[in-house]
């Protein structure tokens, strides 16, 4: 095999395809933005949390899409609303009735599923339930790529602002409120950013699979490294390449967009399980130090 | 060592409860409570589990509003008041060095977005080699032992240098050594006229260390000095409060009179 076969294999889809180059940054968007969102969702033992959300953003997309069809800010704007609202009634819920949170934020999310796919049924065919469901890399056009973007810068300039008081709130709770932090304004700040991301991800991955950029390079990462800067840079690291292995994936298998990357973030995941510095194989031959 | 005892709290002012009734779902956790807390006092809070010990130090701190009644804090802004609260509330996985759980202390001054600065950070050095803890700067929490991290949340309080001390079950399975270390400290912020409270268990070590004692069943039960009120009388009485609440219990009416303590 010349190089020349490697690098039409490799690059050449995204050389000759517009759809393809701007999926591939739609993916770059995304893991900078969802990836450290990930790690502190996973520091937090939230992760369940953010797949219960994806889920739940699917009915505000569904209206935005009867209203709208195919249309970028009605689905967008949609989704963010009911995400929003699904996460703040499972919050009160549990703050109300002495419920635990994963419990009604089960029942929300299936109430929603269920919702969104009714929904969607009453006018769209079985390929528009496909599409909201595990994505499409045709969806991304300029404008989704834009909001994709926009989403992702915004994600980091706040994460990098609300960070301290995020981390402590989930550290010590009482000694935050103790000295007056207000840690529940950062928490609700936090979910919002979950909300807005997985919608991101939405266009590019499909409700089912919007929450895996977000996941399963964080999970990786944590098998590298105990520092959180750098599991949050390397889970970008490999959202990304998951992204660019995924998209070649599709398109040589031609299979959806969202499974495909999913596959390969997944890969990435085994990967660490396995060989990561606090992975299995180590953990099984580890001698104890001397002190 | 001194430097941290920068600001003395010898005008540290009064924690007053008039008749402070605090509730979970209208549940008296605290109930009909009056009494004082002196400015530079050393008191222990006892009682039985499900007393309310902790829901009052909650509600001096402000975490739990007052159902019923008031807390009045001369002269203390929130800023005064330093609260430890139970380990079992603290996420103990965090990666989080020993310094940086120290520098926590510092949030009054530095916020959510300040930073601290060097001699903050000295500041927290200083707190660690108080506590016994010189050298385990930059090792995370996650492997410190049960005693190593309450000598660390003890750091973070001294970092805090505040007016008013309040401490959840400092002692909980602590080694006698590192209790008596930790006791210490107690002596040291006392001496510094800091006021000092903590709830406690165990009856023999309150005697020999703390002045003052507030016998807590829900209602007080007693509040003065500690042998007076750490008796066996006392003992009978909190263990007639029922330990769970009832769940058909009726509206309370009894504000007409209301239960007095003293601190000297």
């Amino acid at each position: 095999m010349s190089a020349n076969m490697v690098y039409d294999f490799l690059a050449g889809p995204f050389a000759d395809f517009p759809f393809m180059r701007r999926a591939l940054v739609a993916c770059f968007a995304l893991a900078l933005g969802s990836a450290p969102i990930g790690v502190v969702l996973m520091l937090r033992r939230m992760s369940l949390f953010s797949e219960a959300m994806s889920h739940a953003i699917l009915p505000g997309a569904a209206i935005g899409f009867l209203i709208a069809g195919f249309s970028l800010p009605a689905i967008s704007i949609g989704g963010i609303v009911a995400g929003l609202v699904v996460a703040l009634a499972a919050g009160a819920a549990t703050r109300a009735t002495d419920q635990r949170e994963d419990a009604s934020l089960a029942a929300f999310y299936l109430i929603a599923l269920a919702l969104g796919v009714t929904l969607i049924s009453t006018r769209g065919s079985a390929v528009d339930v496909l599409h909201l469901l595990f994505g499409s890399i045709l969806a991304v056009d300029r404008p989704a790529l834009l909001l994709v973007g926009s989403i992702a810068s915004l994600s980091l300039l706040i994460m990098a602002a609300i960070y301290r008081p995020l981390l402590v709130e989930g550290f010590d709770p009482d000694f935050l409120r103790s000295v007056r932090g207000q840690g529940a304004i950062y928490h609700f700040i936090f979910l919002g950013l979950v909300v807005v991301n997985l919608m991101a991800a939405f266009q590019a991955l499909g409700s089912l699979m919007a929450v895996g950029l977000m996941m399963l390079p964080a999970a990786a990462a944590r098998y590298w490294t105990r520092s959180l800067v750098s599991a949050m840079a390397l889970a970008a690291l490999l959202a990304a390449l998951s992204g660019y292995c995924g998209l070649l994936l599709s398109f040589y298998a031609d299979i959806p967009s969202g499974p495909a990357i999913v596959l390969a973030a997944g890969t990435a995941y085994l990967i660490s399980l396995a060989i990561g510095r606090q992975g299995l194989i180590l953990h099984w031959h580890r001698r104890h130090l001397e002190a | 060592m001194n430097s941290l005892a920068g600001t003395m709290a010898s005008l540290a002012g009064e924690i007053r409860l008039r008749n402070l009734t605090v509730s979970y779902n209208r549940h008296p956790a605290v109930h009909h409570v009056s009494g004082r807390f002196a400015p530079g006092s050393l008191t222990a809070i006892v009682g039985p589990n499900g007393a309310g010990k902790s829901s009052l130090l909650k509600a001096i701190v402000g975490l739990l509003p007052a159902a019923d009644g008031a807390i009045e804090r001369d002269h203390l802004q929130p800023a005064d008041i330093a609260y430890l609260p139970q380990q079992a509330n603290i996420d103990r996985a965090y990666p989080i060095s020993v310094l940086e759980l120290a520098l926590l202390g510092h949030w009054r001054r530095s916020g959510a977005f300040g930073g601290v600065g060097r001699k903050g950070i000295a500041a927290a050095r200083t707190a660690l080699q108080a506590v016994g803890l010189e050298g385990f700067e930059d090792r995370p929490i996650a492997s410190l032992s049960v005693g190593q991290l309450q000598r660390a949340m003890f750091a973070r309080v001294l970092v805090q240098d505040a007016k008013v001390i309040l401490l959840d079950e400092p002692f909980n399975a602590l080694d006698a050594r590192t209790i008596a270390d930790l006791l210490g400290l107690l002596q040291r912020w006392h001496g510094e006229r800091r006021t000092v409270i903590a709830v406690l268990h165990d009856f023999d070590l309150v005697r020999r260390h703390f002045p003052q004692a507030l016998y807590l069943a829900r209602r007080l039960i007693a509040w003065g000095r500690a042998e007076t009120v750490l008796t066996a009388e006392n003992q009978l009485a909190a263990r007639r409060m029922a330990e769970s609440w009832d769940e058909q219990a009726a509206i309370c009416h009894t504000d007409t009179h209301t239960h007095t303590g003293h601190a000297a």
